[in-house]
């Protein structure tokens, strides 16, 4: 570390109005030009120790102690103007919602130019030239016109792109980015990143980059800091991080990672025969005109065997939702059809009543698939209702049972789900799935709104169950290092055609397809067999 | 939580002050609020009628007594009608949507185009000025602003993951309906629901206000008000009283209704 680092933090703490700790005695520094990774799960404390570098925290939350070196100068003593100097000039910001950071009623060039005019004196057609400029470099095909539409008029990956653009354009010296890539696809996910650490690197822009994503950060990052509680638990060079982890907290994070899974023998017999499936989403069109429906899925052929977990992977919008809502028989297809054990499943055959006690489905957000209303036990005990031939009491007694299975207790069968945490919630929603004992399941995104210690814990709950009542799944994700640990089979997506089925193994390791090439390239992964990080860590006491 | 919500305390009381006084009313008041006194005609507020007489001579509490059970009544009654009508026609197009939806929601805008009170006195000129006439005009003036909330949650609430879980359970429609869709709607309407008891009792006032209500001499806040215009540069209490019964009235069941919803969300318990 050099003697004057570009961003000094000394001891920060910040406290609610009533005292209680939300960051207690955080100490980092930041070199002109470095890449600062923050790692930590959510409520740690990462994105607020990022907003105060700014002493853009909520007027509830007070700093009681520290103090924040930018450049020399105290931060914590800046007046107000003296703080609007900073602000976008010397310290840049991405965010993560690229929907909600970009203002929908204002052309991209306003945006930008509201910056420059701000913080600098050139003329109207410098700044314009400017900004062309800066569009040319985050590759927005033709910047000219860019500048004049509209954000809804680019996608995710564009957007973020032009927010970098507009964080980049006064040549900051610092840029925070707050999980600046958490809502894209991973293929738009290291395109970002990857111009990210470029441009920051041609302006020797320093980066501090905020993230849940640890796989992430160490490929992108120089150092890495992890953030636990409030507090900084280690911080070290990321390969050296990586590599001897002291901390319980770091190794138990590392041990969270998705690793891959053993081969197990599946039963070649089919339950699910997924044959011809065709599902058209209306066109929208404009008032007068009606456009040609949308192919949300085009002869898509898929087989579950008995047992099986197949996975599902894909990018956003290549209808791996809408294959897994019709197979589960949520949506009716406009062509092709679903045999279960061979027998159709159309809605009101004969199939379709036993299919439909057969199969259930584990919802990605387990907030909204939850009846706010109901308690844990009444939304478990749902599940046996339509059931014929099962007193209450019995019903009761299952429910307990199963409860106990997923890891939950007796007292918690009286609680709502918003008295629960994220992973208590998932759990409920497991137990509602396989109290029936369906032949199978349909998770979608089930880990994905978890955190990581949290999600390795679900993902183990969830194989021994599967281990134990032999269900065949349809497991949907966009996570791959979570389907190399538990799927038997991949299947690869994109717009709306499957394009790449095999085992596991094969598809990871040599897989065929060019796009699922690009889509494992652009995972980032932590290198196998880390040293001293053993599955024991998993269950350290946080 | 250990402090009392003083909003919700000051609803209540108030409130049940006002239901506690309808109550008594149906079996005893100070004096006869129909009775005409021609001695007393517009006496001030003094230990003998502590809120004055009219110009009939009728003691003014006792009519606000008598009142505010027809006035509750008629409320409580208009609510439940439009309440009840709005929900049915709100979930049966919110949740089947396609033609009935359309055809529904046709209707329902038609009568939403037309002002709640004009509509009530249109339908009141067919049902004839009596409480049962008003009931009914203003149950059906109020339905369709109901429908209209109810088809907005039903629509939202259809989507949502839960529901589709309960498909997935393999239970009915019915039966989704009344176990989730229902219970979610439940706290837009409670807060919809005491607004609309409060304009009730606005528009019952306006109605007699009008003429179109309750026929006199029985005395609703409305019809006294109504009375009062004459006499109000010299016997104030005439205005004043039913007036402040109206307007506290509202605001304590405003309030109420606010304490309502926040303690019938379980998201909202103990936050």
């Amino acid at each position: 570390m050099s003697a004057n680092p570009l961003l000094k933090v000394t001891n920060l703490t910040l406290r609610l109005a009533n005292g209680g700790s939300l960051i207690e005695g955080v100490g980092f520094s930041i070199n002109a030009g470095e890449i600062v990774g923050i790692v930590g799960e959510s409520g740690s404390g990462k994105t607020l120790t990022a907003r105060a570098i700014f002493s853009l925290t909520p007027p509830s939350i007070q700093r009681t102690e520290g103090s924040i070196l930018f450049e020399g100068k105290e931060v914590t003593q800046l007046t107000p103007s003296g703080l609007r100097n900073l602000r976008g000039a010397r310290i840049g910001m991405v965010f993560q919602e690229p929907m909600s950071s970009l203002d929908p009623s204002m052309a991209i060039g306003e945006q930008l130019d509201e910056g420059l005019a701000l913080h600098t004196r050139l003329k109207t057609a410098q700044r314009r030239m400017r900004m062309v400029e800066m569009l040319t470099r985050v590759s927005i095909q033709d910047p000219v016109s860019a500048l004049g539409a509209y954000p809804h008029h680019f996608s995710g990956g564009m957007r973020q792109r032009i927010m970098l653009a507009s964080a980049m354009l006064l040549h900051p010296a610092l840029l925070i980015a707050d999980e600046p890539t958490t809502a894209l696809d991973a293929i738009v996910q290291k395109d970002v990143l990857e111009l990210m650490v470029d441009l920051t690197r041609q302006y020797k822009t320093a980066v501090l980059l905020i993230s849940h994503d640890l796989p992430m950060v160490a490929r992108y990052t120089d150092r890495t800091i992890v953030m636990h509680r409030g507090r900084i638990v280690e911080q070290n060079t990321t390969p050296e991080l990586i590599r001897v982890p002291v901390e319980a907290y770091t190794r138990k994070l590392l041990a969270s990672m998705p690793h891959r899974g053993p081969v197990r023998a599946t039963s070649k017999a089919p339950l699910i025969e997924v044959r011809n499936l065709r599902v058209d989403y209306p066109g929208r069109g404009s008032l007068f005109r009606v456009r040609a429906p949308k192919q949300a899925l085009k002869n898509v052929d898929l087989t579950i065997n008995r047992g099986e977990v197949v996975a599902l992977v894909g990018g956003s919008g290549s209808g791996k939702t809408t294959l897994g809502r019709t197979i589960i028989g949520l949506i009716d297809p406009d062509e092709g059809r679903v045999l279960f054990e061979g027998l159709p499943t159309a809605r009101g055959s004969d199939g379709w009543k036993r299919y439909r006690t057969e199969c259930q489905m584990v919802f990605q957000d387990p907030a909204s698939s939850l009846d706010p209303r109901m308690t844990v036990g009444a939304l478990v005990e749902e599940a046996l209702l339509s059931m014929q031939n099962i007193t209450r009491a019995t019903r009761r007694e299952r429910v307990r049972e199963t409860l106990q299975e997923v890891g939950l207790t007796d007292a918690l069968a009286d609680r709502y789900p918003h008295e629960l945490s994220g992973g208590q919630r998932q759990r409920v929603a497991i137990a509602r799935a396989v109290i029936r004992r369906p032949a199978l399941i349909v998770a979608d995104e089930p880990v994905s709104a978890l955190d990581v210690t949290v999600r390795a814990q679900i993902l183990e709950l969830f194989s021994s169950l599967q281990a134990q009542y032999e269900f065949s799944c349809l497991f949907i994700s966009h996570d791959l290092g979570v389907v190399e640990q538990i799927a038997d089979r991949v299947v690869v997506m994109r717009d709306g055609e499957i394009v790449e089925a095999g085992e596991r193994n094969q598809i990871f390791d040599k897989p065929a397809h060019a796009y699922t090439r690009q889509l494992l390239d652009a995972v980032p992964r932590l290198p196998n067999g880390l040293a001293g990080v053993t599955r024991a860590d998993l269950r350290a006491v946080s | 939580m250990k402090t009392i919500k003083l909003n919700a305390a000051i609803g209540a009381s108030v409130t049940g002050l006002v239901v506690l006084a309808a109550l008594v009313a149906l079996v005893w008041t100070p004096y006869d609020p129909l009775s005409i006194g021609f001695t007393d005609r517009l006496a001030a507020p003094s230990w003998v009628h502590w809120l004055g007489t009219d110009e009939f001579g009728r003691d003014v509490l006792s009519r606000l007594m008598a009142a505010a059970s027809t006035s509750l009544r008629i409320s409580i009654l208009t609510v439940m009608t439009a309440v009840l009508l709005g929900t049915i026609v709100g979930v049966a197009a919110g949740y089947v949507r396609g033609w009935t939806d359309r055809i529904l929601m046709a209707c329902n805008n038609a009568l939403l185009a037309f002002p709640g009170i004009l509509l009530a006195l249109g339908l009141l000129s067919i049902a004839g000025a009596n409480e049962r006439g008003i009931v009914v005009a203003l149950g059906l003036a109020y339905a369709p602003s109901v429908a209209r909330i109810v088809r907005g949650s039903v629509m939202s609430l259809r989507e949502m993951d839960y529901v589709a879980a309960s498909r997935i359970m393999g239970n009915s429609e019915f039966f989704i309906i009344r176990r989730h869709i229902l219970p979610n709607c439940v706290a837009p309407l409670i807060v919809l629901a005491t607004s609309m008891f409060g304009w009730a009792i606005l528009a019952e006032s306006a109605l007699s206000f009008l003429g179109l209500g309750v026929p006199p001499p029985a005395p609703t806040w409305g019809n006294m008000l109504a009375a009062s215009r004459p006499f109000i540069a010299h016997a104030f209490w005439l205005a004043l009283f039913p007036g402040l019964c109206i307007s506290l009235t509202l605001l304590s069941i405003n309030l109420l209704g606010d304490a309502l919803r926040d303690h019938l969300d379980p998201r909202m318990r103990g936050a």
